[in-house]
């Protein structure tokens, strides 16, 4: 077949297969003239006679819904209902006028709310704070005890509703300024001033600059962190001696932290989020390890009780 | 080619090069005002890339008809064969290039994200990757096989003289637009068809005149019947033509600016757009790579086709069915069930339809065998062809709304679609542009066929990474994500079933980066065979394949 100046168009025996060829061919190709493969057929006209057999049983056309009467968007409708009708009594006690304490001592609803919890968490914070709320750089760890705006529960459920910094009108606010970037410090305060701040948790063999930074931070940081550096929850100031740090407890991002003043941003979930999602999530964070008891509200409950007589 | 039959050669006519100069000429002037005019840098650079195209067409024009040659019009026109041998490698190279980047970035997304280099953004390389592979890469072997195969199945010089050249340049300079746009931020949002209404405009020109080209050879053939392979071309042009015209109606904000909105909104919009997605597999991926094997295959083995009524029945079939399967991508949205329903009986009535291109190809095989030993390069085309053969099962697999409630929007799907592409379009791709460097630039053999079977083994071992890590990312996802506790809250959040796919992310991106050792391998390979050197250790050895020996005068 290496030449076909003499085209024919006369059929041949293929010498290998001993099957006939077409008689054409193209630049040297031939076909054989071998039958469509059994199987091949017999597959191929299952596949037809099952299409037609599920277009007559399921929908195939506007307006007609198959003999079966199947549609999703009924199916759909059942299970929302299914699961709804099964949620709803547990949900429903979530959202009557239960004290978060009182869902966090009643062990079926805690368990329910948990479960809830887990779930609006893994797809709302945890972008940011991490599966488990272990934190990031910049994103508080909600797993610990350490808290800047309060760790009871409702302080909890404020932060969730209202943001941090965000658009909600009550939003937690505070502002830490950007000592740097503003020249409100020189560098050489500053770099001081970062010291004497790690001081306050750890040892630190640098006493120059930390008698250096004494009166600064005094004059700047006490009206915030404390005079003792300890922080202020009402404006959301951090601790300064537990040695748990937002942005980095080495001298570097103490330093840049002092120099630019980051003010981190939680929105405001309030509008976002149903009240019995939000209610959820206050007692799953609340839960992760770090929550805190409001002892006050507590012991006024006691004694709104007894009053009552209970 | 041989052809010094004739003592006077009848010399090509020329009578398109003053519409092919008015046209460039126009344009030129066209460009000139967009760049001065439009408020939008990206669009000014687009209309100074135009410019720039435009005046080399004329400039090359002008060096054409000053030189005063005029081609043998009863010779083959291979030049922009050759033009076309070359896109296909540079442009699959860099595909695969992104296409392997963007995967190592999504195993390490922190380390590979560069905030100050937008478009080094995942979102914008994507385009980038599919379109290079798909349209640059695929679509240049097309336009470079397709121009080889009609001429020499015709035994006919192709139509239209310069036109030719028209469709390869112009083809390419629409892949550096779109390219150029995804980079810069340029796109409609329509998966596959990102390019905005002036790249796509622009293509139509091209595309019509591909097809004229194409038709016009067909018209002059010098053969009594159309070959199978042609068939299979004509139908990947055609129905191309008509999907990309109908999902890109649109209307631009202004002729001066990039941007354009759709003429379809909701689902009308989401069900065109599949259409159109679905038949580009269909169509591009398909048809126009099934052309490729009914030539080489046969050609190379020189072995006849197995079966003439096959291929009749298996072409008229998969035409017919494949067209109505794109609703398959649409299960449990908002478009109406009885539509799902078309679109999954005609997925999977296209089973046998599209397993009649394997069995043909591979059962020209039969009297032959050996080949699979001797050959890396018939080894690598049946190896598509058995790739081609799983991926056109699992399709309509997935189709079925069962199975795609578990593996629809999961990385089941990315590793269904990388089977069919590295496994089959990829592979019948290396195996023509094998047999066709070593054809058009007249050489015995290939430089090395030792080198073939290091890519051949590289990039296959590369590919079954890939697709089984997808498999196992997308079953575990698919199943994380219908996971539910005994409340009835899902059990997993969106961002544990991303990091469940951290070593799956990493194998595939191993994977791909392996298919792209084995494409630079090659090409090392084709320019040495195309400069016409053979590797030392196998001089003395028998070459695999006869070279090309069929002289044919084409008139």
């Amino acid at each position: 077949m290496t030449n076909n100046d003499h085209q024919t168009d006369k059929t041949e025996v293929d010498g290998h297969t001993g099957v006939e060829t077409t008689g054409h061919e193209w630049d040297g190709i031939k076909e054989l003239n071998n039958p469509l493969p059994r199987w091949w057929l017999i597959v191929f006209y299952a596949t037809i006679a099952w299409a037609v057999a599920y277009c007559i049983f399921m929908p195939s056309f506007p307006g007609f819904p198959g003999l079966r009467k199947y549609s999703d968007r009924d199916k759909v409708a059942e299970e929302i209902a299914l699961a709804s009708n099964e949620r709803s009594e547990l949900a429903n006690r979530l959202l009557s006028d239960l004290s978060l304490e009182a869902i966090e001592q009643d062990p079926e609803l805690f368990q329910f709310v948990m479960a809830a919890g887990k779930s609006a968490f893994g797809d709302n914070c945890a972008t940011c704070h991490g599966v488990g709320g272990r934190g990031f750089s910049g994103y508080p760890s909600l797993a610990d005890d350490v808290w800047l705006w309060g760790g009871t529960l409702e302080d909890i459920k404020y932060t969730i509703t209202h943001g941090i910094r965000s658009h909600s009108e009550q939003t937690r606010f505070s502002s830490m300024p950007a000592y740097g970037e503003q020249k409100i410090l020189s560098p050489r305060d500053i770099d001081n001033l970062a010291v004497y701040v790690k001081s306050l948790s750890e040892d630190v063999d640098n006493p120059e600059a930390i008698e250096a930074a004494r009166p600064i931070f005094e004059a700047q940081c006490a009206t915030c962190h404390g005079k003792d550096g300890r922080g202020n929850r009402e404006f959301g100031a951090p601790n300064l001696t537990d040695a748990e740090w937002l942005y980095g407890g080495d001298l570097r991002s103490i330093r840049a932290q002092i120099h630019s003043g980051r003010n981190g941003v939680m929105p405001a979930w309030g509008d976002r989020l149903d009240d019995a999602t939000i209610t959820a999530l206050a007692v799953y964070v609340h839960a992760l390890g770090g929550g805190e008891q409001d002892y006050a509200r507590i012991d006024d409950q006691e004694t709104e009780d007894a009053a009552g007589g209970k | 080619m041989q052809n010094q039959t004739a003592p006077q050669p009848i010399r090509e006519s020329g009578d398109e090069i003053p519409f092919l100069a008015f046209f460039l000429g126009i344009g030129t002037l066209f460009f000139f005002v967009i760049a001065a005019a439009t408020p939008e840098e990206a669009m000014r650079v687009h209309a100074f890339l135009f410019l720039a195209a435009f005046s080399a067409g004329l400039y090359a024009l002008l060096l054409h008809l000053q030189s005063g040659t005029r081609p043998d019009a009863t010779a083959y026109n291979m030049g922009v064969v050759k033009a076309g041998v070359f896109a296909s490698a540079f442009w699959g190279v860099a595909g695969f290039l992104v296409g392997t980047l963007i995967a190592w970035q999504l195993a390490f997304p922190e380390t590979l994200s560069f905030p100050s280099l937008p478009w080094t953004n995942f979102s914008r390389l994507r385009p980038v990757h599919t379109s290079a592979v798909i349209f640059a890469f695929g679509g240049n072997v097309l336009i470079a096989t397709s121009f080889y195969v009609v001429q020499r199945t015709t035994k006919a010089r192709l139509w239209g003289g310069t036109l030719p050249w028209f469709v390869f340049w112009g083809y390419n300079l629409f892949i550096v637009i779109a390219a150029t746009g995804y980079l810069m931020g340029i796109t409609q949002s329509r998966e596959y068809a990102e390019p905005e209404w002036y790249a796509d405009l622009w293509l139509t020109i091209v595309w019509v005149v591909y097809l004229l080209v194409f038709l016009g050879t067909l018209w002059k053939r010098k053969e009594p019947h159309i070959y199978v392979a042609n068939w299979f071309y004509l139908a990947f042009i055609v129905t191309v033509a008509m999907l990309h015209v109908v999902n890109n109606l649109a209307v631009p904000v202004s002729i001066l600016e990039s941007r354009s909105y759709s003429l379809f909104s909701g689902v009308q919009d989401a069900l065109t757009q599949w259409w159109y997605g679905h038949n580009a597999v269909g169509f591009f991926l398909t048809a126009g790579f099934l052309a490729i094997m009914y030539y080489f295959i046969p050609k190379r083995v020189n072995r006849p086709v197995y079966s003439y009524r096959l291929s009749i029945v298996h072409f008229w079939s998969l035409i017919f069915i494949y067209i109505w399967a794109g609703p398959h991508h649409l299960h449990y949205t908002a478009l109406p069930q009885w539509a799902q329903t078309l679109g999954m009986v005609f997925s999977v009535m296209l089973w046998m339809p599209s397993w009649g291109g394997m069995i043909n190809g591979i059962m020209t095989l039969s009297g032959a065998w050996d080949k699979l030993r001797t050959d890396p390069v018939v080894r690598m085309m049946i190896v598509s062809l058995a790739f081609y053969g799983m991926s056109t099962f699992e399709g309509p697999l997935l189709s079925i709304r069962a199975v795609n409630a578990l593996s629809h929007y999961t990385e089941w799907g990315i590793g269904h679609v990388h089977s069919g592409s590295l496994g089959w379009v990829g592979f019948i791709s290396f195996g023509a542009l094998y047999c066709l460097t070593q054809w058009v630039w007249k050489r015995e053999r290939l430089y090395s066929l030792a080198l073939v079977e290091w890519h051949f083994w590289i990039a296959t071992i590369g590919i079954l990474l890939y697709i089984c890590a997808m498999w196992v990312a997308g079953i575990t996802e698919g199943l994380q994500w219908r996971a539910y506790d005994e409340f009835g809250f899902l059990q997993y959040s969106f961002i544990e079933t991303v990091e469940a796919k951290h070593i799956p992310y990493i194998i595939r991106a191993t994977g791909g980066s392996m298919f792209l050792i084995g494409a630079l391998i090659m090409c090392y390979n084709l320019y040495m065979t195309a400069t016409g050197r053979v590797r030392e250790s196998e001089r003395n050895a028998a070459p695999a394949a006869p070279a090309d020996t069929v002289a044919v005068p084409a008139e």
